[in-house]
Parts: structure tokens; C-alpha cells; sequence
């Protein structure tokens, strides 16, 4: 683990920014949000600790300043230090410290802009894994409108490639997070918000929810296991084909205000998803409807006319 | 240590245990209320309770009660944190059941924000900005009353969800949906919605209240560029506060019609937009922490410069940068929702203005460091405040840029990185701010200086006890723990960080106690200040006696430069004994009045009926309320003269008397 850690020259320089007390309560890999499995929370990462840097000059200087000051200017006896009660200003030191900060944020700003931007656009891929997320009281659904299977609880993924969530609620918000693949994105009733996330390698990443939703919202933890594309594949089709599908009676427990264990469908009614949201899609905003076939998912946005 | 505290915890309480906490506090409270009234019955108090305080209209024991009042929430608020702090010392503890640790996560955040912070920057302004600006009271001293009991009983309201009916549970931001009845029955956002809207209204007008003042009572000769910071930093919260309250008034409103007449507005049914609500609430909310922050910039910015005895430096920019924060501060709200989807395009934008406004908040930063530069630092109670908030508040700074990277706050927000940003600006800030104010305004207020020595334990309790709490949750933050949560499994590496964090949450509770200690203390033994100046202030609240007399300035001041005191001192002027008998005449000062004190108990009890539905008493109240406005309003014997004998007599007696 370690040795990983000081490869990256960035990573060596936030060691020498944070870590003096983070190692040594053990276990480095507990600190998910510096421990990325995939490129969104890697980019991400990225941005924390650009951020982390010029914050820290700042840091360091208004440090030195203070306590230089301090020391010096202390009201004993026998202190030499000039004594120039009337100074009240200086032109060209105020100018230094509103320009110095502002060239330290526009150093963050601009890559902050780029970051932004991208992570709003799906990689290209072929047809990516769609997985549309409901997060109910007290637990989350998870259907997959390509495999036709749904999940509660847990979620199973493809590793190596970009995967489309797309999250409604059927309950109070929530937001639906996995922290070591990439931050995350509100769950809201009457709305489709969409967030993309890669797993690099197969492995197992805890998810919970983030917004408070009331007496059970601490216990809305999900596991997402990425899989290698080909066992993501023989996992839905078998899970397609032998588990039982999911009837609208099991929907509507499910709206229960309760907490559940994991449970696998292999299939779900039609219309427990919104097929008509106001939100953003990956490509632009505004009102739009989804369309789900064999061959993935269209956005198909709505005029005016066809407003609700 | 934490396996320790662990096993205790689970000890003492196990799953099955249901503290009798609130039943304990219900009783202590009738039996402190028969206390009370047999207190004053004794000794005959009831008269001077009713004159000197629940009718008075004087801005200084305004200042007073909201003091009073602002101590005693801070109690209940700190009490509620504590209580959140063992609930979170152990993982799968169950010190109390979910539904009361959201009660109390929710009351915490509520009171310590509406009704603790903002009473007590209001005891500030009410305590000191007439006397700065040479002013014998506020602009319209009759509704400043009238803002102290709509918040008093917005307050007491609140509180009394607690012993009545149940608390609210849904976050001191109380999102819809789940503020909806389909997921909260309960009476307790009833109580949170009603309360707030009452003290609301209170803060407005105060807003109102001061903005008028600040603007039109100025003394002969101090325009706005000789105005004290904390006069501008006055100034410019309750502008603030005028545009800022409405989004919250009409969020607030909504949500209850939601509630209480079946509309839609933020449902979950019928196409409800529980968005909307996020959007007016931090519309409200964002220019709300920059009206918790900018009172103490003003009290930082004055206590800086009197015991570094040194002029403010960079004045000029000092205000440039407090009016670019007023203005930019409508412009970032959405930083509070970047993960509710609003496009990449919209999200860069509100990133973008947030960085925009770190720079005058840390421009200013700069400004305090230079004004001790030069100068000759006095390491007074009030000055370590300043001298703690420097440091901390650009760490909190800091984190605050790290959050407003939009992809970083994709991870950042709702954990407890983001908790431990604001406990470090608003602790940092505001509650230094107010405690260095409390200490440095003190003598004034009330005639004695609070004890240094006990002031000392108390702040380094206090600055120890914030850094061991909050520097353990950032890393919290980072290990992936979500707010608000009622509690964790093992095996995430939580356990630890949080022991730590409880552990400063009690040394911050010790450092309470001292606090009420040295005020109990001090009120009977603190020294007197005989001088009305124990500081060798810079401004005019220092040239009057100490405690003021009820008309302020026996003749208003003439201000020539911006710390007008100070050059009167360099002058060798000085207004004791200075005063001319011939200079002094009858001063036109407004009368009491139980309106305000009526219009408040009406409200309360509106608001009461209203939580419950029980129409016929919110129906009473309103009436109430009807009536003390046409009272009011017809009401012309609102003011009465002090005879010039009389303040003369004062004024010899204070030895300030020429002759
Ligand atoms: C340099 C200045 C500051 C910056 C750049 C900044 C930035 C931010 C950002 C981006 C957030 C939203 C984070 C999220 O929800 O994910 C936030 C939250 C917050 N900030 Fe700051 N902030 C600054 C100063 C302050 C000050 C001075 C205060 C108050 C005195 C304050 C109080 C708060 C509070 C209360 C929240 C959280 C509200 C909640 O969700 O409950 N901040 N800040
Ligand atoms: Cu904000």
C-alpha cells in the first residue's frame, strides 16, 4: 500500500501536507476519499489536493506574518520595536494581498472549470451499463433496464468501463454516494439526475446515502461489487434468468418505511422508474423523456408543447 | 481508550435503556418556574420586572436581555451537543433512541444559529452602536423592543417543543420533502416553521432598525467614511438582513401551508418542487453565515486596534472589502447544492463567485495582522479571542475554497469535512468574535470588567477544546462519515477520531462552565470601572461613563476624525468634567410601553394555536396581535422629557460637571 502511495509525485506532496497524523491511526486505505478506485473520485482527488497546496501557501503565509507580529509587537518592557501608532496603510502592500490571493485561486479556478465540464460528460463507450437508482425509505433499489434485473441494497458493475446511474426517489431526498469511486448527486422525487462512475479494477466499494431521510438514514448503506464486463454479463443473465421478477406487490413493500436486506429480482414492473423527469441529462437541460431499449437508452428531449 | 469507551457506553446504556431526560427537565422546569415566581413575590420584584425591563424601550437593557437571553440558549445548544458527542463516542451506541438523537441534532443547529448567534450580535449592536455614533438611542426605539419580544417568544416557542408535543427532526435546513406530513406527523416542524417566521419578523425589523439608525443618527460630522468598523460592519448586516430574511419568510410560509392547508408546494405529490425549497433557503442561508461573520469583523477590527493602540490598517479597503462581501455574498448560494445536478455550466459559475469571495474575506485577514504590526499588543482576554480567531479562521477559510471546487465538493459535501468547515468559521469567528466582544464591551455594559485571570482558563479551555473537536472530524470527512447520522458500525476506522472529537466537545463544555463562573463571579466582585474608559478606547462609547446613563450623551459629540475619542484624548480634551451646565438641556427620550411586550406574548400564542391546529387560540393570538398594532398606532404619547436638571444632577454626581 504504501509504496503505491509515493509513486505519484503528487501524491508525495500531500503526504507532506496531511499525513503526519493520518497514518498513524492505522490503516491508510480507510481514507476513501484519498483512496480512489476509479477515474471520477481520481480526478477529484486531483482537484483536493491542487486546492489543498495553494490554500496551504496562503496558510503559511498569513501564519508567518501573524506570529511574527505577535512576537514582536508584544506590549512588554524593554520591547525595541518600532512604535508607529498613526501607520495605517501602505498602497503597495494592500495591492500584494489582493492580487496574491487571487492569482492562488485562479490557479485552482481554471482546472476547477475543466474538471467541472468533464465530469459531466460520459466517456464514450459503446452502450454504457445503465443503472437506474431509486433510493426508497430506507433502502436502495437498483434496476438495470438493459439486463432487465433489479437489486436492493447492493449493486453489481462492470470494472474498466464508465457506468450511467440514473437517480430518482421515491421517498425524502437522499444522495447517493460511493466515495471511493467518485463523489455524488442528490436522489429528488419528480427528478432524474445523473451521475457517471468507473470502478478501474473489480472490487467491493461501500455507497450510503449522504442526506439525511429520517429515522433509518444512517442504515441506507449499499455495497457496489465491480466485476469483470464478462462476469457482469453472466451475472445478469443468470440472475435474469433464474431469479424471480420483481411484482408490483414486492414494489410497493418495498415503499414500506423500513430497513431490508439484500434482495436480487430478476425482472421489475414497468413504471416504477419515471420515464418523464425535469433535470439534466448528460447532454444538455431541460425536460426530456427516457427511452429505454435493447440497444441502451435515448434522451428524447420535449418541446414546449409537450410539457406536462 | 475508545474499545474503553465503547464498553462503557454500551453499558450504561443499553438498547433497551430510554433515558427519563425529558421528563427530569419537565420537572425541573415547574419547579424553576415556582422558584422564580416565589423569588420576585418575596422580594417584591414584580414592579421593577414590569418597569425597568419588560416595558423598557432603552436600547441598553434591550442589549441586556438579548445577552441574557443569547446565555442561555447557548446552554441548551451546548447541552444538545454534548449529547450528540456521546451518542457518536461509540459505534452501534444507543445512548438515545434515532428519533430524539434528530431532535437533538436538529435543536442544536437551530438554536445555536437563530437564537443563539443572532441575539447576541444584536445584544452588540443594541449595546454599542448608538454610543459610537453619538446617538441617544436607536431610530425607532418602540419596534426594537417590539424585535426583542418577537424573538424572545419566537425562542421560547421553539423551546418548548421540547416539553410540549416533540421537536423537530429534519435538520436546522429541514428539506422537504421530508418536512412533508406523509413523513412527519409530529408537531415539530410546526413548532420550527412558526418559530422561525416569529423571529423572523423580529430580525427584520431589526435589520430595518439599524440600517435607519446607522444611516440617519449619526453624530454632527461623522460621515460615513469617520463611521467605527463595527458601525459599518452594522450597517451592513442589517442590509444584509433586509434582502437576505424574505427568501426564508416565503420558504418558511410555504412549507407550513404544506403543512397545515394541504398545498403542495414542496410535496412529494402532486408535482411538488422540493428544489425550490433548497434554492429559497440558501438564498437566504449563504448571505446568513455573512450576517453571523461581518458583526464580529466589525468587534475584530476595534478590539484589534485598541489593545495593539494603533489606528485600523487600510480603512479604506477595510470597507471597499466588507461591501464586496455584502454584495457578492447574494451570489453564491447554489454552493450549497452543487450535487443536485445543475449542470456543469451553472455549478463552475457558483464555484467560481465563491472563490471570488474568499479573497475580501481574506484580504481583511491581512489587515488585522498589520494593524498589530507596528503596534503595541496588550494580551487582554479579548485580544487572545483575536489572536485565536486569526489562525483559525483562515484554516476555516481554507477548507471553505477546498469546498467551493465544485468536483472536490462532489465528495465534500454532507460529510463531516463540510461539519468541521463551518464549526471552524463560525465558531472560529463568530463565537470568538462574540466572546472577545463580550469581554472587551463588558465594563460598559455593566460597570465592572469581567476577571482576567478566570477569562484566561476559560479561553484557553475553550480555543483547546474547538481545535480537538473539529481537527478530528475533517479526517472523519475524508474516512467517509456522512452527517447527521445516529450512529456507525465498527470497521470503518471512525471509532477513534470520534472518542477524540467527544473528548474536546467536553473540554468546550468545561470552558462553559468557567465562562458562567467568571460572569457570576465578576458581577460581584469584578473590579468597578470608575474611568467609563478601562481600555483607552478609540471611540465614543468610551467617553461616557460606565454603566451609560439613560439619555447616553448629555450633549452629543462633534466628531472631527475617525477614532474620535482617541484624537480628543491626543487633544488633551477629555468630556469628564468638561461639560458646561449652560450646554445641557431637556432631552426628548421615548417612553415605555407594554406594546412590544404584548404584540410578542400574542404571537407566541398564535404560533402555540397554530403548531396544533387548535384554531380558536391561534385565533385569540391573532387578535391580540390586531389590537397592540391599532393601539399602537394610535398611541401618540410615546415619548417624555428628561429635565436638564435632572441630567445635570447626573452628570455632577458622575464628577463630569464643569465647576
Ligand atoms: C472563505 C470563505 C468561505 C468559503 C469559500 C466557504 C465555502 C463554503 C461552501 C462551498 C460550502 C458548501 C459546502 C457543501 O455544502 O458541500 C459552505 C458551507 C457552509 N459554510 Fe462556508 N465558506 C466560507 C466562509 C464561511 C463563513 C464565514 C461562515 C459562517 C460564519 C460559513 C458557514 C458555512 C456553513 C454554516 C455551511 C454549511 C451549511 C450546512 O450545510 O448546514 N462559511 N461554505
Ligand atoms: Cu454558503
Amino acid at each position: 500500500m504504501f509504496h503505491q502511495w509515493v509513486k505519484r509525485p503528487y501524491r508525495k506532496l500531500m503526504l507532506v501536507a496531511l499525513v503526519a497524523g493520518l497514518f498513524s491511526a492505522g490503516c491508510g486505505q480507510q481514507y476513501v476519499m484519498l483512496d480512489p478506485a476509479g477515474p471520477v473520485g481520481k480526478s477529484e482527488l486531483h482537484l483536493m489536493i491542487l486546492a489543498s497546496i495553494a490554500m496551504a501557501i496562503v496558510i503559511a503565509i498569513v501564519f508567518v506574518l501573524f506570529f511574527y507580529a505577535l512576537i514582536r509587537f508584544r506590549d512588554k518592557p524593554g520591547n525595541t520595536a518600532p512604535y508607529r501608532p498613526e501607520w495605517d496603510g501602505h498602497k503597495w502592500l494592500e495591492i500584494v494581498w489582493w492580487v496574491l490571493p487571487a492569482v492562488l485561486l485562479t490557479v485552482i479556478a481554471i482546472p476547477m472549470v475543466k474538471t467541472t465540464y468533464a465530469l459531466d460528460r460520459i466517456p464514450k463507450a459503446k452502450d454504457p451499463v445503465v443503472i437506474d437508482v431509486t433510493s426508497l425509505t430506507w433502502k436502495w433499489l437498483f434496476q438495470y433496464p438493459g439486463q432487465h434485473v433489479a437489486t436492493v441494497n447492493y449493486a453489481v458493475i462492470p470494472a474498466g468501463e464508465p457506468v450511467l446511474f440514473e437517480l430518482t426517489a421515491n421517498s425524502p431526498m437522499n444522495a447517493f454516494w460511493v466515495p471511493q469511486l467518485g463523489g455524488m448527486e442528490y436522489t429528488m422525487p419528480n427528478r432524474v439526475l445523473p451521475l457517471w462512475l468507473e470502478a478501474s479494477k473489480p472490487g467491493t466499494y461501500w455507497g450510503r446515502s449522504a442526506q439525511f431521510s429520517g429515522i433509518g438514514f444512517e442504515k441506507m448503506m449499499f455495497n457496489v461489487k465491480a466485476v469483470s464486463p464478462a462476469a457482469f454479463q453472466a451475472w445478469a443473465q443468470n440472475t435474469h434468468a433464474t431469479a424471480s421478477p420483481m411484482t408490483m406487490q414486492d414494489y410497493k413493500q418495498l415503499l414500506k418505511f423500513n430497513t431490508v436486506g439484500n434482495a436480487t429480482y430478476g425482472g421489475y414492473p414497468q413504471d416504477t422508474f419515471p420515464t418523464v423527469a425535469s433535470g439534466f441529462t448528460l447532454t444538455g437541460s431541460g425536460m426530456y423523456t427516457i427511452e429505454h431499449n435493447k440497444n441502451g437508452i435515448k434522451y428524447l428531449p420535449m418541446t414546449m408543447s409537450t410539457n406536462r | 481508550m475508545p474499545s474503553f469507551v465503547s464498553y462503557l457506553i454500551h453499558t450504561l446504556f443499553p438498547p433497551s435503556v430510554r433515558l427519563p431526560d425529558i421528563l427530569l427537565i419537565d420537572v425541573g422546569l415547574v419547579f424553576g418556574i415556582i422558584g422564580i415566581v416565589v423569588f420576585l413575590t418575596k422580594t417584591g420584584r414584580w414592579g421593577s420586572l414590569w418597569r425597568d425591563w419588560l416595558t423598557t424601550v432603552d436600547h441598553k437593557k434591550i442589549a441586556v436581555m438579548y445577552l441574557i437571553a443569547a446565555l442561555l440558549m447557548l446552554f441548551r445548544g451546548g447541552v444538545d451537543a454534548l449529547m450528540i458527542r456521546a451518542q457518536l463516542a461509540a459505534p452501534g451506541a444507543h445512548f438515545m433512541p434515532a428519533s430524539q438523537y434528530d431532535e437533538v441534532f436538529t435543536t442544536h443547529g437551530t438554536i445555536m444559529i437563530f437564537f443563539m448567534a443572532m441575539p447576541f450580535i444584536f445584544a452588540l449592536f443594541n449595546a454599542v452602536v448608538p454610543l459610537m455614533i453619538g446617538a441617544r438611542d436607536v431610530a425607532f426605539p418602540r419596534l426594537n423592543a417590539m424585535s426583542y419580544w418577537l424573538f424572545a417568544m419566537g425562542a421560547a416557542l421553539f423551546n418548548v417543543s421540547f416539553i410540549i408535543g416533540g421537536s423537530p427532526n429534519a435538520g436546522w435546513t429541514a428539506y422537504p420533502p421530508y418536512t412533508g406530513l406523509a413523513y412527519n406527523p409530529g408537531p415539530g416542524e410546526n413548532y420550527y416553521f412558526l418559530a422561525l417566521l416569529i423571529a423572523g419578523l423580529g430580525t427584520t425589523m431589526t435589520g430595518i432598525n439599524f440600517l435607519v439608525t446607522t444611516i440617519r443618527m449619526r453624530a454632527p460630522g461623522m460621515t460615513l467614511m469617520k463611521m467605527p468598523m463595527f458601525v459599518w460592519s452594522t450597517m451592513v448586516t442589517s442590509a444584509l438582513i433586509l434582502f437576505a430574511f424574505p427568501p426564508l419568510t416565503v420558504a418558511l410560509a410555504m412549507s407550513l401551508f404544506d403543512r397545515l392547508f394541504g398545498s403542495s408546494f414542496f410535496t412529494l405529490a402532486h408535482g411538488g418542487m422540493p428544489m425550490m425549497y433548497v434554492n429559497l433557503f440558501w438564498l437566504f442561508g449563504h448571505p446568513e453565515v455573512y450576517i453571523l461573520v461581518i458583526p464580529l469583523f466589525g468587534v475584530f477590527s476595534e478590539v484589534v486596534a485598541t489593545y495593539s493602540r494603533k489606528a485600523l490598517f487600510g480603512y479604506p479597503l477595510m470597507v471597499v472589502s466588507i461591501l464586496a462581501i455584502m454584495f457578492l455574498s447574494y451570489g453564491t448560494w447554489v454552493h450549497h447544492f452543487f450535487t443536485m445536478g445543475a449542470g456543469p455550466g451553472v455549478n463552475a459559475f457558483f464555484g467560481l463567485s465563491t472563490m471570488l469571495i474568499a479573497i475580501p474575506t481574506g484580504v481583511k485577514i491581512f489587515n488585522w495582522i498589520f494593524t498589530m504590526w507596528g503596534g503595541r499588543i496588550q494580551m487582554t482576554t479579548a485580544m487572545l479571542y483575536q489572536l485565536a480567531f486569526i489562525p483559525t479562521f483562515v484554516i476555516g477559510g481554507a477548507t471553505g475554497v477546498l469546498l467551493a471546487v465544485v468536483p472536490a465538493d462532489y465528495q465534500f459535501h454532507n460529510s463531516y469535512f463540510l461539519i468541521a468547515h463551518f464549526h471552524n468559521v463560525i465558531i472560529g469567528g463568530t463565537v470568538f468574535g462574540l466572546l472577545s466582544a463580550l469581554y472587551y464591551w463588558w465594563p460598559k455594559m455593566f460597570g465592572m470588567k469581567l476577571n482576567e485571570r478566570q477569562g484566561r482558563w476559560a479561553f484557553w479551555l475553550f480555543f483547546i477544546g474547538f481545535w480537538v473537536t473539529f481537527t478530528p472530524q475533517y479526517f472523519l470527512g475524508l474516512k467517509g462519515m456522512t452527517r447527521r447520522i445516529y450512529t456507525y458500525p465498527a470497521g470503518f476506522g471512525w471509532h477513534q477520531l470520534n472518542v477524540i472529537s467527544t473528548v474536546g466537545a467536553l473540554i468546550m463544555g468545561a470552558a462553559f462552565v468557567v465562562l458562567v463562573y467568571n460572569i457570576v463571579w465578576s458581577l460581584r466582585f469584578g473590579e468597578r470601572d470608575l474611568t467609563g474608559d478601562p481600555w483607552d478606547g478609540r471611540t465614543l462609547e468610551w467617553a461616557l461613563p460606565s454603566p451609560v446613563p439613560e439619555y447616553n450623551f448629555a450633549r452629543i459629540p462633534v466628531v472631527h476624525e475617525r477614532d474620535a475619542w482617541w484624537a480628543m484624548k491626543q487633544r488633551g480634551q477629555s468630556l469628564a468634567g468638561s461639560l458646561r451646565a449652560e450646554d445641557v438641556h431637556d432631552v426628548e427620550m421615548p417612553k415605555n410601553t407594554p406594546i412590544p411586550f404584548l404584540i410578542g406574548v400574542s404571537f407566541f400564542v398564535m404560533g402555540f394555536g397554530m403548531t396544533f391546529k387548535w384554531w380558536p387560540i391561534a385565533i385569540i393570538g391573532f387578535i391580540g396581535v390586531i389590537l397592540c398594532l391599532l393601539f399602537s398606532g394610535f398611541d401618540y404619547d410615546d415619548h417624555h422629557h428628561l429635565k436638564a436638571d435632572v441630567i445635570r444632577n447626573t452628570e455632577a454626581s458622575l464628577g463630569r460637571l464643569q465647576g
